[in-house]
């Protein structure tokens, strides 16, 4: 009984940090499958939002608003916004004039403007950690009182509740809404798309300001959970969710989804089994294993050649 | 409609066309035919803005296009298809449909996620017209199958329809019936002079099947190795030596 109350633990942590990467790793899968290149300044859109969500709680402490439930809409929807921002500007400052270029070009670019942003960050709010309030306290607990008891907070509901709706809305709209339409048809043949009078541009822009909007939630929501945030809190982040849609399949959102919550279960599962120093070395190791026996990752496609 | 004046295309030491020149008028089908390597894709790739020509020029409705890029040229009602099929094969057939009228659909993400009268009705539009052409084409049936698992022939339609929902008005097809069986091409023939007649669109065809192109050209050009060799009804090219001679060989 108590191994299972154990396992659970496990689990349901491994799920809440999962969810949150596979918000993060749909930024890297979107960009993918539209443009072929991978944004690595995506980590930095979630860290940006995340001190943009922070900023704003603070600002509106001040003002004296109290109401959590005002509080957080407000921050997320300043921190959404604010990425989304930054998303589209980097796209259009980084990534457009080189598109089309040898592929190594925008990935030096992109290289580029994650050390940019993250310098910029520690500039504009010193490279200190900052303690992130912990809006969200108290939670359930499971099990006998004299032993070990699953518990489940408040927190970790609310991240895998956001994370569930934000998961389904980009579904529906990738699969029903007009645009979204046009998304599918871009990421299949740009160039025929673009034939048919599609604005390709628009497009792209509209994937990396969906990816940087959807890193904006996870970079309120793992703010408040870990409780503090620093210049590089995007960087770790961003390579995780970058393994994460690597292993479902790089291309594939219901991929990015899948890797990321294997993705955190393993992670949680070896910190619960072996030791936290491990769970790195097994979520990698764990990359490459599925890279080695299915190279286009669990759920993408093989891409085969038509001559 | 539609001239082009000595066009040359130059590929290093290569010169895959060499001084063509035709001409398209309103509400008419003309071919393009030739031997093997003969020039005829190029002269399509220069003319759809594939590549940019090396000499001369090509004019529509009076407007240079040559060295313009591809979508442009297509959205002055310039559309092509290509010798292999081209649909998004992921996507089902009526979406491959919509999705080319998303330029007319004139798309507001905000009016989109709140679901406005406007764009509901915009939207009905471009369902209506996708319904028509794959009635039109005889798919209605499969509307919402993948189009990669169409057969082969299917594909063709489908790839028709979805220029004509962007309502051009010239068509170019590449090759439209390689790869069909008999009875297939006989309802592509039918189609092709439908859209000639029902829907005013000029229509430029690439082809080898010599029974395709006699039976449904207003008028043909042929070429070899690059070069114009003769033009004409087909009557007239039936009976032309050279014609004769480059297909047949010399005796």
């Amino acid at each position: 009984m108590q191994d299972l109350l154990y396992f659970f633990q496990q689990l349901i942590n491994g799920l809440t940090i999962g969810s949150a990467y596979a918000l993060i790793a749909i930024g890297y899968t979107m960009v993918y499958g539209i443009i072929g290149m991978i944004n690595f300044a995506h980590g930095e859109i979630y860290m940006i939002g995340a001190y943009t969500a922070l900023i704003t709680i603070t600002g509106l402490a001040s003002l004296g608003v109290a109401w959590l439930p005002l509080v957080l809409l407000v921050a997320l929807i300043c921190a959404m916004l604010v990425s989304s921002s930054m998303g589209w500007a980097v796209e259009r400052v980084a990534y457009r004039p080189v598109r089309g270029r040898h592929r190594l070009i925008p990935l030096i670019s992109a290289i580029g403007m994650s050390i940019f942003l993250q310098n910029y960050v520690h500039l504009a709010q010193g490279s200190r950690n900052i303690g992130f309030p912990a809006l969200i306290e108290g939670g359930f607990t499971f099990g006998p009182a004299d032993s070990f008891q699953t518990s489940i907070s408040y927190m970790q509901i609310t991240i895998f509740i956001t994370t569930l709706i934000c998961m389904t809305a980009l579904s529906l709209f990738i699969s029903r809404s007009r645009t979204g339409r046009a998304c599918r048809a871009v990421s299949q043949d740009l160039g025929m798309a673009n034939l048919l009078g599609i604005d390709t541009n628009r497009i792209i822009s509209a994937t990396f300001i969906i990816g940087a909007a959807l890193a904006a939630v996870a970079g309120l929501l793992l703010g408040m959970y870990y409780g503090s945030i620093d210049p590089l809190f995007g960087f770790i982040a961003g390579l995780k969710a970058f393994t994460a849609a690597v292993l479902g399949g790089i291309g594939s959102i219901p991929g990015a989804m899948l890797g990321g919550l294997i993705l955190g279960v393993s992670e949680s599962m070896t910190s619960g089994y072996l030791s936290g120093e491990y769970k790195d070395v097994v979520s990698f190791g764990l990359l490459i294993l599925i890279l080695l026996f299915k190279p286009t990752g669990l759920l993408g496609k093989p891409e085969v050649e038509k001559i | 409609m539609l001239e082009v004046r000595n066009l040359s295309m130059r590929f290093g030491g290569l010169l895959a066309v060499d001084q063509v020149s035709l001409d398209v008028q309103e509400h008419e089908i003309v071919s393009i035919i030739g031997p093997n390597g003969a020039g005829k894709t190029t002269v399509f790739n220069c003319m759809s803005g594939f590549y940019r020509p090396t000499g001369g020029e090509i004019l529509f409705n009076d407007q240079p296009i040559h060295g313009k890029p591809d979508y442009k040229i297509s959205r002055l009602g310039l559309v092509r298809t290509f010798q292999h099929v081209r649909l998004f094969n992921k996507m089902t057939v009526v979406e491959n449909l919509l999705v080319a009228q998303h330029r007319h659909l004139n798309t507001n993400l905000i009016a989109g996620l709140l679901g406005s009268p406007n764009y509901r009705k915009r939207e009905q539009k471009a369902l209506d017209r996708a319904t028509y052409w794959l009635d039109r084409v005889g798919l209605l049936e499969l509307a919402n199958r993948e189009a990669g698992n169409l057969a082969y022939g299917q594909q063709r339609r489908l790839e028709i329809a979805r220029c004509m929902v962007t309502e051009p008005r010239l068509l170019m097809l590449d090759e439209p019936a390689a790869g069909l069986n008999p009875a297939e091409t006989r309802d592509l023939n039918q189609l092709i002079i439908s859209l000639k007649e029902d829907y005013n669109v000029s229509v430029v065809l690439i082809e080898h099947d010599m029974s395709l192109v006699m039976e449904i050209s207003d008028r043909i050009n042929v070429i070899n190795q690059g070069r114009p060799l003769a033009s004409g009804t087909p009557e007239e090219v039936r009976q032309n030596d050279d014609v004769i001679k480059a297909y047949l060989g010399e005796t």
